[in-house]
């Protein structure tokens, strides 16, 4: 087919004119989507048209546009075309409101959950105390623990144990003496606690003749957990005794009130 | 992340208030079919002047060629499923559906008489007479072209295109050959362009 015949021929303009019979448009249909240079000329010659008579318009009837839409029938959808842009305003203002409301709960939450937070830190700080209290009783403890085995341990102490005498037969002590530093422990587990106003005496006693001699007192007995005494003894004792006197002690001691009584065992 | 919605919902409104971003012809034609308001607006802007000039031209009254231009875009709208491209243009179709609602007005009853008296007049009467013309149209170079005209020419344009004869009616109307209508309207025409793409 020559084409620039066919295109000179005329019959593009009267396609478009819509002059031709249905046939013959048909066949230009036809031609026009094959040859891309038949489109072009049947795209130019509407053009050219769309301008004669747009000019022939009496005036501009773009503002038709709104009316007309207005009336347009709505096949397959139901939505108003004004229902959209209410719906957007109405979808905006929700979500403002929403976003509101969230905010409000999440500072709510927030807020409780700082509160939550501060409650177990105090608690968490008071137990905290409360623990360092107990570490430093119980290195305490332990320190003199380890004090009283090194006692125990150390090769120049005598354990002498004392017995329970008429007074008391269920009481008992023992007095750990280090020769060497002179020093007497006494472990008075095992006496009574002296009633009020009274206190527990230790005596060294020398037999021929029988001296008693005061090596100190059992101070603060109810305070004091281990009940182990340390007191100081240069004595060249043959025996240790305990005696219950008042207050602040006696010069000698009351020997109807013995508790305890041991003889050290010879070398 | 809403802020990111609200970006695309922008972007989408933005591409909608101008389908020429992104519809061609074509597609254009088949968001229409699919019954798609942008591309009706878009088709309307296209042809609106264009269609209200046609009918115009045989109705000569505004407020009449008005309704009936409402009258032809609703049709357009209603009917665009039925436009098959296989047959013709668009364009032609828009024509054809222009100049039979406006031949149908003037036939009907509430249509007064002496505005059918103008029927005689044609295209040219107009645009001689015209003073305000849309900034799309070069007037100046339109009246030359129009005075330029040649009065077989301005028979064949005004029965063939605003008027809608077919060809064989414009061969008996005028007393001329099948061939020469087409051969003698595409001269015509080519005159028209030649002001028209320069």
């Amino acid at each position: 087919m020559d084409i620039q015949k066919y295109i000179s021929s005329g019959i593009l303009e009267l396609y478009v004119y819509g002059a031709l019979s249905e046939k013959e448009s048909r066949e230009v249909s036809r031609v026009l989507k094959k040859y891309p240079e038949v489109k072009t000329e049947v795209e130019e010659i509407e053009k050219a048209l769309l301008t004669l008579s747009a000019a022939t318009a009496p005036n501009n009837a773009e503002h038709l546009i709104a009316s007309i839409k207005e009336k347009l029938s709505k096949p397959t959808t139901t939505t108003a075309p004004v229902a959209t842009p209410v719906r957007t305003i109405n979808w905006i203002t929700y979500s403002g409101w929403a976003a509101s409301l969230l905010l409000l709960i999440g500072l709510f939450v927030f807020f409780n959950r700082t509160n939550e937070l501060r409650e177990d830190l105090q608690a968490a700080n008071a137990r905290n105390i409360q623990m360092e209290e107990q570490i430093a009783n119980a290195r305490e403890d332990a320190e003199k623990a380890e004090e009283l085995l090194a006692v125990i341990r150390n090769r120049n102490v005598q354990r002498i144990p004392l017995k329970g005498q008429q007074v008391a037969p269920e009481a008992f002590a023992s007095v750990y003496w280090n020769t060497e530093e002179n020093t007497a422990y006494i472990d008075a587990k095992d006496l009574p606690e002296p009633p009020r106003g009274k206190v527990y005496q230790v005596w060294s006693l020398t037999m021929q003749p029988l001296t008693p001699t005061s090596i100190g007192l059992l101070a603060d007995f109810e305070a004091d957990d281990n009940k182990v005494f340390s007191l100081e003894n240069q004595n060249q004792s043959e025996a240790f005794g305990i005696t219950l006197e008042p207050e602040g002690g006696s010069e000698t001691p009351t020997m109807d009130q013995l508790y305890v009584l041991g003889t050290v065992a010879a070398p | 992340m809403p802020l990111f919605i609200f970006f695309r919902l922008y972007i989408y409104i933005l591409l909608l208030r101008k389908p020429h971003f992104f519809m061609q012809q074509d597609a254009l034609i088949l968001e229409l079919q699919n019954g798609n308001e942008r591309a009706f607006e878009r088709i309307y802007h296209l042809y609106s002047e264009s269609t209200y000039g046609i009918i115009y031209s045989i109705i000569r009254d505004e407020k009449i060629a008005e309704e009936v231009l409402q009258d032809v875009f609703l049709k357009i709208w209603d009917k665009a499923p039925s436009y098959n491209s296989d047959k013709g243009r668009f364009f032609t179709w828009i024509l054809n559906i222009a100049r039979n609602a406006s031949i149908d007005k003037i036939r009907s009853k509430d249509f007064k008489n002496d505005q059918q008296n103008l029927k005689t007049d044609n295209f040219v009467d107009i645009l001689e007479s015209k003073t305000n013309f849309s900034e799309a149209v070069d007037s100046i170079g339109l009246k030359k072209y129009i005075d330029a005209l040649k009065p077989v020419c301005k028979k064949l344009i005004d029965y063939l295109f605003f008027k809608g004869y077919t060809q064989k009616e414009t061969s008996e109307e005028l007393d001329m050959p099948l061939g020469t209508v087409k051969t003698r309207n595409r001269i015509c025409i080519d005159k028209l362009r030649a002001m028209v793409i320069k």
